[in-house]
């Protein structure tokens, strides 16, 4: 890989680059090394409390552009809690409070004068459940891009997205019927639809076929691997197989439990790529977790 | 252990059956509580028939002609009910442009701008608002709102006026629309603010674009609800819109005016009979049941629409 290859994002001293147009999207790198690929997140010593609750403790990491990063570990080790860091989402739960940076393109997340909305739509965010507005399909898709202004050719953007989503073909002909007539892989496809509507640069999923069955599962996996060439994708899983099969860099979080107190703390306990977490973990925990030995 | 059949080794109805104790304790509970369903509806049924039966004395016996006068004077045999139907219309149009924006901007605020803390404390304060007995109101809708805001709004306007009775009902029905308005927009999941923030919208467009429509059907049952307790109050009317017993047909909101239930509350309060020409009585009724079908239509109305906007969603 020639070194000139490897595009430095732009980052603009002050906030966030305004516009994602202005923004030169950088050249896809396939195939290459992952951890090596410029990284879109550094987390610098992240901890995340509720009220007192300390909820996820020192995470430093660096999230690769282009590339699919898995979360993996336990249940309540804090997986979701740091994912919602990464477009500020926690900012809606009161009691949240972030120590240490969150760098996104080198620009301090938390820093006074970011506006979260901003930061929201260029990091975009699909959820456990498929949560479609009560309004018709085309609403859901146009939603976005009409919050952020766009003039553009919207039935455009609806065709593009739904194409993308691999949504398409199925709801071509009932573009303005409710989204929630959609069976529950159709609804979580239509808001990955949604939210590839605004353009982002990122796009974060929390635990987004543990809903699905098998096969709506693995249309959406496919769906990741076939749009990962142009959005950056951070996942949480439950599912090892899901991990091993879409991701090129997995994180693997536990929970300790607190000397004084009797609450957990979430770790990151070992981060690199996927084939090495699964074939060669530097770690025990690691290794029990993924072969399934976890207690 | 119950018998497996494995053990004894056939299934019957028998083992299937049940201890017959607590089969004959449940159908007792369930008798119980079909009595006292039965019992509410039957009431109900008997109120609507009572008031059915003078009603209809009313209707045979009057004298057509004395139905479309200048006024609503019972006493006098002048029983024009477009008077009092259309002082209870006005009455009702001025309180709910007071109670719609009002409770529903209430209820805005306190499900998605407050924070919990304040919710807490608003929401019992919003309930004891509710509360208000509306004599009081009434008396706070004559010396206050008809002079320092009716009045200077229209110098021109009577101290008694509809105008300052509509804004009085308004403010007595306000906390009622804003209460229902609130559980209405309360109960839209959380995921569907999550996923509009999600997508970089701020407070106020969520709110617009995606709770109140979530939540239309609700904040349409809370509007009519209060439409039908606007028409429904009494007392403010009574005191404020200064017709005692009789009023002449008006359709200026600041002269004063009777509705259905001030010409209903009059006749019947200050004697010891409803005096007056032969059908006084039985004229009160006829009100009274007009007054029922409108608050039934409206109910039913709003059912219609919840469940309407319920199918498309
Ligand atoms: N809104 C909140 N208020 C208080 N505590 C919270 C809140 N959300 C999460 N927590 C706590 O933070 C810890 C981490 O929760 P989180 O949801 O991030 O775990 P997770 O790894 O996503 O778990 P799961 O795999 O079950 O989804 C848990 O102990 C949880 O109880
Ligand atoms: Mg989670």
């Amino acid at each position: 890989m020639p070194p000139e290859a490897r595009t430095k994002r732009p980052t603009a001293g002050s906030g966030i680059p305004a516009s994602r147009a202005n923004v030169a999207r950088p050249v896809a790198r396939r195939g290459g090394d992952p951890a090596s690929s410029s990284p879109v997140f550094r987390l610098d010593d992240l901890s995340v409390y509720y009220g007192s609750f300390k909820a996820v403790r020192n995470v430093s990491m660096s999230i690769p552009q282009q590339q699919i990063t898995a979360f993996i570990g336990p249940s309540g080790c804090g997986k979701t809690t740091l994912l919602r860091c990464l477009n500020r989402m926690n900012d809606l739960v009161d009691i949240a409070r972030v120590e240490g940076k969150v760098l996104y393109h080198g620009v301090d997340l938390y820093d006074e004068q970011v506006n979260p909305v901003e930061v929201r739509r260029r990091i975009g965010m699909v959820f456990q459940k498929p949560n479609p507005f009560p309004k018709s399909i085309y609403d859901n898709i146009t939603f976005g891009p009409k919050v952020a202004g766009v003039k553009g050719n919207l039935e455009e953007i609806v065709e593009r997205s739904l194409r993308r989503a691999a949504l398409w073909d199925e709801v071509k002909d009932r573009l303005k019927d409710s989204a929630m007539g959609l069976s529950g892989g159709q609804q979580q496809r239509l808001c990955i639809a949604r939210a590839l509507a605004v353009d982002p640069e990122v796009i974060l999923m929390d635990e987004p076929c543990s809903a699905l069955d098998p096969i709506a599962t693995g249309r959406i996996e496919d769906l990741m691997e076939e749009i990962k060439t142009d959005y950056t994708i951070v996942i949480v899983t439950h599912n090892m197989q899901q991990a091993a099969r879409v991701s090129d860099m997995c994180a693997f979080f536990t929970a300790e439990i607190n000397e004084h107190s009797d609450t957990r703390t979430g770790i990151l306990v070992e981060f690199d790529r996927t084939e090495t977490m699964f074939s060669n973990p530097q770690d025990e925990r690691t290794e029990n977790y993924v072969t399934g030995r976890f207690g | 252990m119950a018998p497996r059949p494995g053990e004894s080794g056939v299934l019957s109805v028998e083992s299937l059956k049940g201890a017959p104790g607590r089969f004959r304790k449940e159908s007792a509970i369930r008798r119980v509580f079909f009595a006292a369903a039965a019992t509410s509806i039957l009431i109900s049924a008997l109120i609507v028939l009572s008031l059915a039966g003078e009603a209809w004395t009313f209707v045979t016996q009057v004298d057509y002609s004395s139905l479309w006068t200048d006024g609503w004077f019972p006493r006098r045999g002048m029983y024009d009910v477009k008077t009092i139907f259309v002082g209870s219309i006005l009455v009702t149009i001025v309180a709910m442009f007071v109670a719609g924006p009002l409770g529903m901007g209430a209820a805005v605020y306190l499900s998605e701008y407050a924070k919990p803390r304040l919710r807490r404390t608003l929401k019992p304060i919003l309930e004891i608002l509710a509360g208000i007995p509306s004599v009081v109101l009434g008396f706070f809708a004559l010396t206050w709102i008809s002079p320092e805001i009716v009045q200077r709004l229209n110098p021109e306007s009577s101290l008694f006026n509809l105008m300052a009775a509509g804004i009085g009902v308004g403010i007595l029905t306000t906390p009622l629309v804003a209460s229902i308005a609130e559980d209405a927009m309360r109960s839209v999941p959380q995921a569907l603010r999550e996923a509009s923030y999600g997508m970089g919208a701020r407070k106020v467009t969520t709110s617009t674009k995606v709770v109140i429509p979530a939540a239309v059907s609700g904040l349409v049952a809370a509007f009519i609800i209060g439409i039908s307790r606007a028409i429904g109050e009494t007392m403010v009317v009574a005191i404020a819109a200064g017709a005692t017993g009789g009023s002449l047909f008006n359709l200026n909101v600041f002269e004063p005016g009777q509705t259905m239930t001030a010409a209903m509350a009059s006749m019947a309060a200050g004697t010891d009979a409803v005096k007056g020409a032969g059908l006084t009585f039985q004229s009160l009724f006829f009100v009274g049941l007009l007054l029922f079908l409108i608050t039934l239509l409206l109910n039913v109305s709003a059912g219609r629409f919840v469940r309407r906007v319920r199918q498309r969603y």
